[in-house]
């Protein structure tokens, strides 16, 4: 579904990402793990095109993506949920949700504000609350939700278990399992490899902008040396 | 043991929503305290009350004998009690050093001083403080390019500079890699033993509280509900209910990745 | 009570124009947080082309077509400028593009020049509504009761497209977070535009639809670029309702004011400001501003050091350059260079508050003019000697710059910017109006050096002393312990306050020290001239330090030095031809574009690029 080869990423004069190739196919979730400055959130920019690589291709549903301005990645179906929540905070859950939703594609399905409410019940009693009023919790599941809005075939989320209460990060476990279940395709960025081993099927590990390992995660376990040395547990 | 702050039925309200209420503990020289519990329960509250950042409603903050309640948060670091932020507030148009030096200069009261370069000023006094957080090999970097855990670390090295009695630390490892979090703790755990300060701390990770505090105090709407040691909160019931949760899924597979 | 009635209805029609031009601009910088210096300028290009258009359309009808083809035409222009000057923009430090709308006002000026030529148009009477009601015994025009019955639907059908429609909802999500807005599939560029169209639009429209009670003139665009900021800040930036209040306000005060008290006309309106601003430091409705909220910083300054070796020649050997300018120039040569060395000292002394303490003044020009005028009347009403004179025009300005800092200095951001420019704008009024003790728009003349300094080369080295002297001061200031504080308080109050520094205290001392500075080049000014008119406090006056410190790198220690000279120098030579202003507004606009960090800032860049400079590591 996703393919990104030999990708080159820079900030300034930075150089992030280092020829990183790794592809993502249909309906599974995959984890994209390393440490702080690896590089994981540099990817989700790259393939949204907020950060444009250098060299490389990136590749979603067989059309190349590199140059296209990120609005028209979005909605090829791309949805990004950025590490740092940024919702609208002056605008109330369900305006905050009017400015995700997109048509929908053909063949895919049409979130509407009745399914997203289903998925996370909290913004549902609070539709009508400004964003800034939620906690940091709710506003990371009002994140993900607005980015359903737009009818994702895949979806990049950035670092989801950052910073919020380990219930919560629970919560969050068990929505990721359901929007597989509903079929969506899902690149996760982590650092913490329990919550990731729970929700992915495969983990990718970068490191210095460049992989390092992809497999499963017990093939992963035989591989001590590169989980230890690259994530830190 | 001694207590060097002692709150005394700490309250805030915004319009009538108690976001913090009736909330008294101490805490003990040499104390590495950590205050947890879900997003908005009102800890940064509690925080920002305490750093001077916000006005109690109700209550007393003694720093051993002084009332801190309604100080600007100047005069509270001027009385010893330093601060590190949850997202880092530095000095991005100067160098490493500068940072410190900055705040040596204002703890030496020469902030309107117009005759000496600044950047000659204290430099040894800055090196010193930046050799304890491992960082005097970046001392003449740009802030703007640091690596967030060095900026961490250069933010523990500015809330040292006036040798406080009382270190104030804001979700000390928010952002940082799973190693780097345990090495800054190990970090601000040993300079606490060696220099005698206490810490209050908030923090999200498990792993970081457990592994570091000596007391661990839990907020849940504004009240706190338990105040003990770490082996007496992991296994409140309360606790787990609010803040900590189930645990199955993780503790299961934590068990299997360790066999 | 019928005249009272009459002049209330004629403020609430004179609101409509006013709130029309003021809530486009409010729009567009509530979403693109762009100070768009150049709305004065769609408001006159409304009134002409609605003027023209008028001549063609005839009757009521045409008059109506041509008020709204006026808009049309105008929301293209502000299309064409925003894409083709404003984009390349975008994501240079903020307000950094105000600067590139300064071009475009003078490229406006002349091309209005050559299209209409330099005369003032008459507006037409509107077929159907020319004729007067009786409104208690007192005559009120049938127009502006049409006016006043119009504007609330403006407003209503402005608000309900921001709060309740789609665009509305993206748009004020695209104020907050554009990037976001863009990685959720919505074409946030375009947004822009759109914004921009409609902002220019409503002030065309709000020119074309004033022609019947005013007319059109070559001046207009900067007589109502003050009234319709202070609007906007009064009503909050980016609150439509807040707009409309605003406007009433203004607009009935000033009719009852013209009748009243005429000698405070001009200071009104800045008065009410200033009073609102006080009680309210975010207007009526207006929000607080967080710095940095919406991603527009920039990359933050870089460290610096004092000037090496290398430096300090360099330096040295343009003074000794300087230096014999008047044994070998013309004195043609030695008043320019004087000139050009006042308005640098002048720009450093705003570079210090705004480059180093990120306080963004529009109202530097009150201690500038304010130092020249002391000076001037000190020598004229109590015959003071000149050096005594000379020494206490920075002490005067550093007074007033103590008092209005500490009225202005509780604001931030953009409030912070209106509130010094309310305050410049009173004591130009002040004086302006003030004959007898003035002389109001005549000035003071006669203010000459003392005999020993008199003479072209002896004042010339005086100011070579003094102006550079002045700026090495400045720089100096820049490094010392209290200058690191301007920048801490700066760069994170938080931490700032968190460790000991009362940031407000050292950004007013800052705020004085910077007047005291603009007061000694106004010293060297008046002295230098022998005269002083209003015109040095005008608006136009603190703009023009402001533009050459963004054209020469905000970032940077050496822009304001290297900006004044550069554009003084460029004016010098541009200013001898017809249509200076366009050629001088479009070198503005492509350094703007090619040199986004200002001229010493780019060339930097670029030296480090070829590796003749060293960069930053990464």
């Amino acid at each position: 579904m996703l393919e990104c080869e030999t990708i080159n990423s820079f900030y300034g004069k930075a150089h992030i990402l280092n020829d990183l190739s790794f592809s993502v196919g249909a309906g599974a979730v995959v984890s994209l793990l390393g440490r702080n400055g690896a590089g994981k959130t540099t990817t989700m920019k790259s393939i949204m095109q907020i950060v444009k690589p250098k060299t490389g291709r990136v590749r979603f549903l067989g059309q190349e993506i590199v140059g296209q301005p990120t609005h028209r990645v979005a909605k090829m179906g791309l949805g990004y949920v950025p590490e740092e929540r940024r919702i609208f905070t002056d605008l109330t859950i369900l305006e905050n949700l009017e400015v995700g939703r997109q048509p929908a594609r053909d063949g895919g399905v049409e979130w509407t504000n009745e399914m997203v409410f289903k998925i996370f019940p909290n913004l549902e009693e609070r539709q009508n609350n400004l964003g800034k009023a939620l906690s940091g919790g709710e506003q990371q599941m009002l994140t993900i939700a607005r980015t359903l809005m737009g009818n994702p075939k895949l979806l990049l989320l950035d670092e989801p278990s950052e910073g919020i209460a380990p219930v919560i990060v629970e919560q969050m476990a068990t929505t990721i399992l359901k929007l597989k279940a509903e079929g969506v395709t899902v690149l996760i960025s982590e650092q913490n490899l329990h919550f990731a081993r729970i929700v992915a099927d495969r983990a990718i590990i970068i490191e210095g902008g460049s992989m390092k390992f992809d497999g499963t995660f017990s093939e992963l376990d035989e591989q001590p040396d590169i989980r230890d040395g690259y994530l830190s547990v | 043991m001694t207590e060097v702050l002692r709150t005394d039925g700490l309250s805030k309200s915004f319009g009538g929503v108690r976001a913090v209420h009736q909330v008294s503990f101490g805490v003990r020289e040499g104390e590495l305290l950590a205050l947890i519990g879900p997003n908005g329960a009102g800890k940064t509250t509690c925080f920002n009350m305490l750093m001077g950042q916000l006005k109690p409603t109700s209550g007393e903050i003694y720093l051993r004998d002084e009332n801190l309640a309604g100080l600007a948060p100047r005069e509270i670091w001027r009385k010893g009690v330093g601060r590190t932020f949850q997202i880092t507030a530095t000095y991005q148009s100067m160098t490493v050093i500068e940072n410190v030096q900055m705040a040596l200069i204002s703890h030496h009261r020469r902030l309107y001083s117009i005759i000496p370069y600044a950047h000659k000023l204290y430099r040894q006094e800055a090196m010193a403080l930046l050799e304890l957080v491992g960082m005097a090999d970046q001392a003449e970097r740009a802030c703007a390019i640091l690596a967030y855990g060095d900026l961490k670390r250069l933010e523990l090295a500015i809330a040292l500079s006036h040798d406080p009695s009382l270190l104030l630390m804001d979700e000390p490892t928010a952002g940082m890699a799973p190693k780097e979090r345990i090495k800054l703790m190990q970090l601000t755990a040993d300079i606490v033993k060696q220099r005698k300060i206490s810490v209050l701390f908030t923090e999200h990770d498990m792993d970081v509280v457990f592994a570091h505090s000596h007391r661990i105090m839990v907020l849940n709407r504004g009240v706190l509900i338990a105040n003990g040691s770490v082996n007496e909160i992991r296994n409140d019931a309360k606790v787990k209910e609010v803040y900590l949760g189930g645990g199955n899924l993780f503790e299961k597979e934590k068990d299997s990745s360790n066999a | 009570m019928g005249l009272f009635i009459a002049q209330l209805l004629t403020g609430l029609a004179n609101a409509a124009g006013l709130f029309l031009v003021a809530s486009g601009l409010s729009l567009i910088f509530g979403v693109t947080r762009i100070v768009n210096f150049a709305h004065g300028s769609f408001y006159m290009l409304g009134a002409f082309i609605g003027y023209s258009l008028m001549q063609v359309l005839p009757g009521f009808f045409g008059f109506w077509a041509s008020v709204l083809l006026a808009g049309v035409a105008v929301g293209l222009i502000g299309v064409i400028v925003e894409i083709c000057v404003l984009r390349p923009v975008y994501k240079a430090p903020e307000l950094f593009q105000l600067v590139a709308t300064f071009g475009v006002i003078l490229v406006i000026q002349d091309l209005a020049l050559m299209t209409w030529g330099a005369v003032d148009v008459l507006g037409p009477r509107v077929p159907g509504l020319k004729g007067i009601v009786r409104v208690l015994g007192e005559p009120v025009p049938q127009y502006d009761l049409a006016l006043i019955a119009l504007t609330p639907f403006v407003l209503f059908a402005l608000w309900y497209l921001i709060s309740k429609t789609r665009i509305g909802i993206l748009v004020r999500a695209a104020t907050q977070d554009r990037e976001m807005v863009g990685a959720l599939g919505v074409n946030q560029a375009w947004l822009f535009t759109g914004v921009f169209f409609l902002g220019a639009a409503l002030a065309g429209i709000g020119g074309a639809i004033q022609l019947p009670k005013g007319g059109a003139d070559l001046l207009m665009d900067f007589n109502i670029l003050a009234a319709i900021f202070v609007v906007v800040v009064i009503g909050g930036m980016g609150s439509l309702p807040g707009a409309y209040i605003a406007a009433v306000l203004i607009s009935v005060l000033n009719v009852f004011g013209v009748t009243y008290i005429p000698q405070s006309t001009l200071v009104l309106m800045f008065v009410v400001m200033a009073v609102v601003l006080m009680v309210k430091p975010y207007g009526l409705l207006g929000r607080e501003e967080v710095a940095g909220e919406h991603g527009q910083v920039g990359e933050p300054e870089r460290p610096f050091k004092p000037a090496g070796t290398q430096g300090r020649l360099l330096v040295g050997g343009l003074l000794a350059i300087l230096a014999f300018v008047p044994l070998f120039g013309s004195s043609f040569l030695s008043v320019l260079v004087s000139d050009v060395l006042i308005f640098c000292l002048f720009a450093a002394s705003l570079h210090f508050i705004l480059g180093l303490g990120g306080l963004v003044s529009f109202g530097h020009a009150a201690y500038f003019g304010g130092g020249a005028y002391v000076a001037a009347l000190l020598v004229s009403t109590v015959g003071a000697p000149m050096e005594v004179a000379f020494l206490l025009a920075p002490v005067g300005a550093c007074l007033g710059a103590v008092i209005i800092g500490w009225l202005c200095i509780r604001l931030t951001g953009v409030y912070f910017a209106m509130l010094t420019m309310a305050f410049a704008q009173l004591l130009w009024s002040l004086v302006f109006q003030w004959d007898e003790f003035t002389g109001g728009d005549d000035g003071l003349v006669d203010i000459w050096p003392a005999p020993w300094l008199s003479g072209t080369t002896a004042y010339y080295y005086l100011t070579l002393v003094v102006g550079v002297g002045g700026i090495i001061f400045l720089r100096h200031m820049a490094h010392t312990p209290f200058g690191y504080a301007l920048r801490a308080s700066r760069d994170s109050k938080r931490q700032a306050e968190a460790t000991g520094i009362h940031t407000k205290r050292i950004q007013w001392a800052a705020f004085a020290f910077a007047g005291a500075m603009a007061g000694l080049a106004g010293s060297l000014f008046v002295f230098s001239k022998g005269s002083i008119f209003p015109t040095e406090l005008e608006i136009a006056r603190s703009f023009d330090a402001l533009i050459v410190i963004f054209l020469g790198g905000v970032k940077t220690l050496s822009g304001a030095v290297v900006g004044g000279a550069s554009l003084e120098f460029v004016k010098d030579f541009l200013t001898r031809f017809e249509y200076w202003r366009l050629t001088l507004g479009l070198l503005i606009i492509v350094v703007v574009i090619l040199a986004p960090d200002g001229i010493v800032g780019s060339l930097r860049k670029f030296g480090e690029r070829l590796g003749v400079l060293r960069g930053v590591e990464n």
